[in-house]
């Protein structure tokens, strides 16, 4: 039996609210009013498909069990990296050993559920997999998918059974039905006319391939307890359920009011959110829709009440600020630039020869810890730091991306150079020991205090858009999870 | 145990330029214009010297690398001429190199120069760098006023002191400063300002303001150094010998290691213990009658004081307040206006301050002069961050 052993998500906390989008631009579409309600989940200027799947596999899988997974699979059409191996930096980020498998799995809105189709078929032999799916798809200003997208993430951790939910099947479907398309380096996705993807897509394909689905697996549509497909088009998950003959109340929230429709990652954000409210015994049904459509049915078993607390879904769509300012969306998203100034100008390239040299410190986080003194220290050096025992040669690897940290001190920089001043950051000092200044994000620079608590999360530290490089860093954030 | 520098060196000249935006000179106007003046208090000719030493911080945007720039600006005698570069302490180090080469007996005279040409970079504040090397793909995407702003945050907590109470007072600093830079005929800042307009500034980086921080100017300062015997053969009367001058470096601990709370300047401490030391004060509050410190920021002068031992430690605050370090205060500090108001050319600056201290100590410092000149006089010249920095110490007095 295959199983999903575990899962996790994240969701950015910036909501942009679609009243503001949709103020700012009814005069120039006044159809838009249409997608007006509630807000939608927009990443930072310093996140991508990268960070924020780096966020949902910490979410899914302990740092401890990181270091038995066989593979990773990296789904998103959103990737930073046409080629440059990106699920090869989750990797890195996750502090994974060398000996892992990694894959990119892209070209559709299926990628997310392929993807973990693809980990449910390598488990054989033993050993997990984990699936992370990842989308910050960029939209044109002024269209309706601005609104009707959201960013996001999800993480599956897959392998021999028992877990949490147990594998019935998978089944898909494959048609070149060009709802949608986006050119290899065109930024926008060009869309079709609703009603056709409605009525000749969603409509046609999906319920063929959830019939054909079920018959296969020998399971009758009326037991299926909780359905779960994305809807990008407004009660297009109630009516596919309907029309396969899935009972009304099996459909899950789309959370389309409250995240938008995180692309390929949809699909496995709403299984998580699902799985997080189930009940053992119960029937969750997946489907994905995009040139095609994945189907994919799990049993959720007794053991899904122990599952260790997580942010989850819910988690992390209650850590939230609302974005009511629509321009300083349009310059976070990239689609207005703002004069930055001088400042701006600055060379922003990494060295990737130096950036290999000290890939564990940057990518993973991972400090030193003098074996002779005790003292950790960031980021490691041949000569213990410590004061009064300058050890030699004594450093043991001491990660420290997991360890929550404290302010010592801080500022809020308006002076320096970033898409969202004012520049926070200031020195943190890590439980057990080692501290750094650092930048930090998702604050508000006013209620930073001396002694906060914080955890650190994966960014992206700066663009070299000059040469499309993106470097990455651990910043710090207020801790989330001060309970746990 | 070295015997130190105690009265080993005196100075012969100094030098300094009129500081502020130079848009009518680059680097070697400026190092000519103090230079000329130097030369002209030394007394001596140009062949005199034996040996040069330049100090500037961020050649870049400055002069370019070597000390060549220097030789060919004062048509040096082909003499040894070596560029030091220390961050914002290069100027002392210049003047250290000289010094040093005087007292070894390699030189009979040394000059020491610091320059800094900061406004050619076409915007305000210190000039952003390409970012490439390791230390930055760690470090935060931060400022010079950022960083030392932190050393508030850090301060308020441990000391228990309301952000308010702290910002007031380092308004004090600052409006002490103007004041004090209005009389200095060659300030960049010469504008008198009060602690309101200070208060309510705009924000730089909390919770320094505008007028927490200080000038970023174009300016070279010089200083011409010998043997007290060869300063009297030259006809000096009046000397001034250095009495310690000391350098303490970070080694990581306060950025990477534990212990340090970000509220202080370690190697401040550090430095100042030694140049008592080697000047022979045991107690600096009374021997010390004059101080220039490194004003970058109006805290970081605050928290200076309590490291220099001139304060007591969480009461800085209240001495500032009280007026302890105005300019008719019991120990005066950056009496012509400081790096806030005559200005701060990176290399420059821990010459200028020398500069101050030497014409105060010998009774010629103008409208500014303090009554009684002063005996013994510190300067303090800090380079880098708060939590990575090199700081330098230097004291000077009536020989």
């Amino acid at each position: 039996m295959t199983s999903i052993i575990a899962f996790g998500a994240y969701v950015p906390r910036r909501r942009l609210q679609r009243e503001a989008a949709v103020s700012a631009l009814s005069w120039f579409n006044a159809g838009l009013g249409a997608h007006g309600r509630g807000e939608r989940a927009i990443a930072g200027w310093d996140e991508d498909a990268i960070t924020m799947a780096v966020e949902a596999a910490r979410d899914c899988v302990a740092e401890d069990a990181r270091q038995t997974v066989r593979k990773l699979i990296l789904a998103s059409t959103s990737l930073p990296y046409a080629d440059r191996q990106n699920a090869g930096i989750v990797k890195e980020a996750l502090n994974m050993p060398d000996a892992v498998g990694a894959l990119d799995v892209t070209g559709s809105q299926r990628a997310g559920t392929s993807g973990l189709i693809a980990a449910l078929e390598s488990t054989g032999g033993g050993g997990a997999v984990l699936c992370v799916a990842s989308e910050r798809r960029r939209a044109k200003v002024a269209s309706e998918a601005e609104l009707v997208y959201g960013d996001g993430a999800a993480a599956v951790l897959v392998g021999p059974g028992p877990g949490l939910a147990d594998l019935i099947g998978h089944h898909s479907h494959t048609v070149d039905f060009a709802d949608h398309f986006r050119a290899t380096e065109r930024p926008f996705d060009y869309e079709w006319e609703g009603r056709w993807v409605r009525d000749e897509g969603y409509a046609k394909i999906v319920p063929a391939a959830i019939g054909a689905a079920l018959e296969k697996f020998g399971v009758g549509a009326d037991a299926i307890d909780r359905f779960v497909m994305p809807a990008p088009i407004r009660g297009i998950d109630k009516s596919v359920a309907k029309a396969a003959g899935i009972k009304a109340e099996a459909v899950q929230d789309n959370l389309q009011d409250r995240l938008g429709t995180a692309g390929c990652a949809q699909p496995l954000i709403l299984l998580a959110h699902a799985l997080e409210k189930a009940a053992p015994g119960e029937l969750v049904l997946v489907a994905a829709f995009g040139q095609g459509c994945d189907v994919l049915l799990f049993r959720v078993t007794d053991t899904i009440g122990t599952r260790p607390t997580n942010m989850g879904v819910a988690g992390w769509l209650d850590r939230r600020k609302a974005e009511d300012n629509y321009v300083r969306h349009l310059h976070l998203a990239g689609a207005l630039t703002l004069d930055g100034g001088m400042r701006a100008e600055a060379d922003q390239r990494t060295p990737p020869s130096m950036l290999y040299r000290h890939r564990r410190s940057l990518l993973a986080l991972v400090g030193g810890r003098c074996t002779k003194t005790g003292t950790i220290q960031f980021p490691p050096s041949e000569i213990s730091v410590a004061q009064n025992e300058r050890a030699i040669g004594t450093q043991e690897e001491y990660p420290l991306a997991e360890r929550r940290a404290r302010i010592a001190s801080f500022t809020a920089d308006s002076l320096v150079y970033t898409p969202d001043p004012p520049g926070c950051y200031g020195l943190i000092e890590f439980e057990g020991g080692g501290r750094m200044t650092v930048d930090f994000t998702d604050v508000d620079a006013e209620t930073l205090e001396v002694g906060q608590p914080m955890r650190m999360m994966f960014r992206i530290k700066r663009n070299d858009v000059d040469r499309g490089f993106k470097h990455y860093f651990w910043k710090a954030v207020p801790d989330y999870r001060a309970e746990a | 145990m070295a015997s130190g520098i105690k009265d080993k060196v005196a100075i012969l000249g100094m030098g300094c330029s009129r500081f502020g935006e130079r848009w009518d000179m680059d680097a070697n106007g400026l190092m000519v214009e103090a230079f000329l003046e130097a030369i002209e208090d030394a007394g001596i000719d140009v062949t005199q010297i034996d040996a040069a030493w330049l100090g500037v911080g961020l050649d870049t945007t400055s002069i370019g690398p070597s000390a060549v720039p220097l030789s060919v600006a004062l048509r040096l005698p082909n003499i040894p001429c070596t560029k030091v570069e220390n961050y914002c302490a290069s100027g002392t180090e210049s003047f250290r190199g000289a010094v040093y080469a005087v007292a070894s007996g390699a030189a009979d005279i040394a000059l020491a120069m610091g320059v800094e040409k900061l406004k050619d970079t076409g915007y305000g504040g210190l000039p952003a760098r390409p970012r490439g090397a390791f230390p930055d793909a760690t470090l935060a995407n931060s400022t010079a006023p950022g960083q030392f702003a932190q050393i508030a945050s850090a301060y308020s907590a441990k000391h228990g002191i309301q952000r308010d109470d702290l910002k007031r007072a380092i308004a004090h600093v600052s409006v002490k400063s103007h004041a004090n830079g209005a009389k200095n005929p060659k300030a960049h800042l010469r504008k008198p300002i009060t602690e309101e307009q200070a208060v309510n500034a705009p924000m730089i980086a909390e919770p320094l303001g505008l007028f927490d921080c200080c000038g970023v100017s174009d300016g070279a300062a010089c200083a011409i150094v010998t043997t007290p015997e060869i300063a009297r053969r030259l006809g000096k009367t009046d000397l001034v010998t250095v009495k310690a001058l000391q350098v303490a470096a970070s080694n990581g601990w306060e950025a990477e290691g534990s212990g340090w709370d970000g509220s202080y300047f370690h190697t401040t401490r550090v430095a100042s213990a030694r140049a008592y030391k080697e000047a022979g004060i045991t107690d600096p509050r009374k021997e010390i009658s004059l101080t220039e410190v490194h004003d970058c920021f109006s805290i970081t002068e605050l928290v200076t004081m309590e490291d220099l031992g001139l304060s007591d430690e969480g009461r800085a605050v209240h001495d500032v307040m009280d007026g302890k370090f105005d300019a008719d205060g019991t120990i005066p500090c950056q009496i012509d206006g400081g790096l806030k108001c005559f200005g701060h050319p990176i290399g420059a600056s821990g010459i200028r301050m020398i500069y101050e201290n030497y014409l105060q100590l010998l009774g010629r410092a103008g409208e500014r002069q303090r009554a009684t000149p002063p005996v013994t006089a510190l300067s303090h010249n800090l380079g880098g961050f708060p939590n990575l920095n090199i700081c330098a110490v230097a004291i000077v007095g009536m020989h």
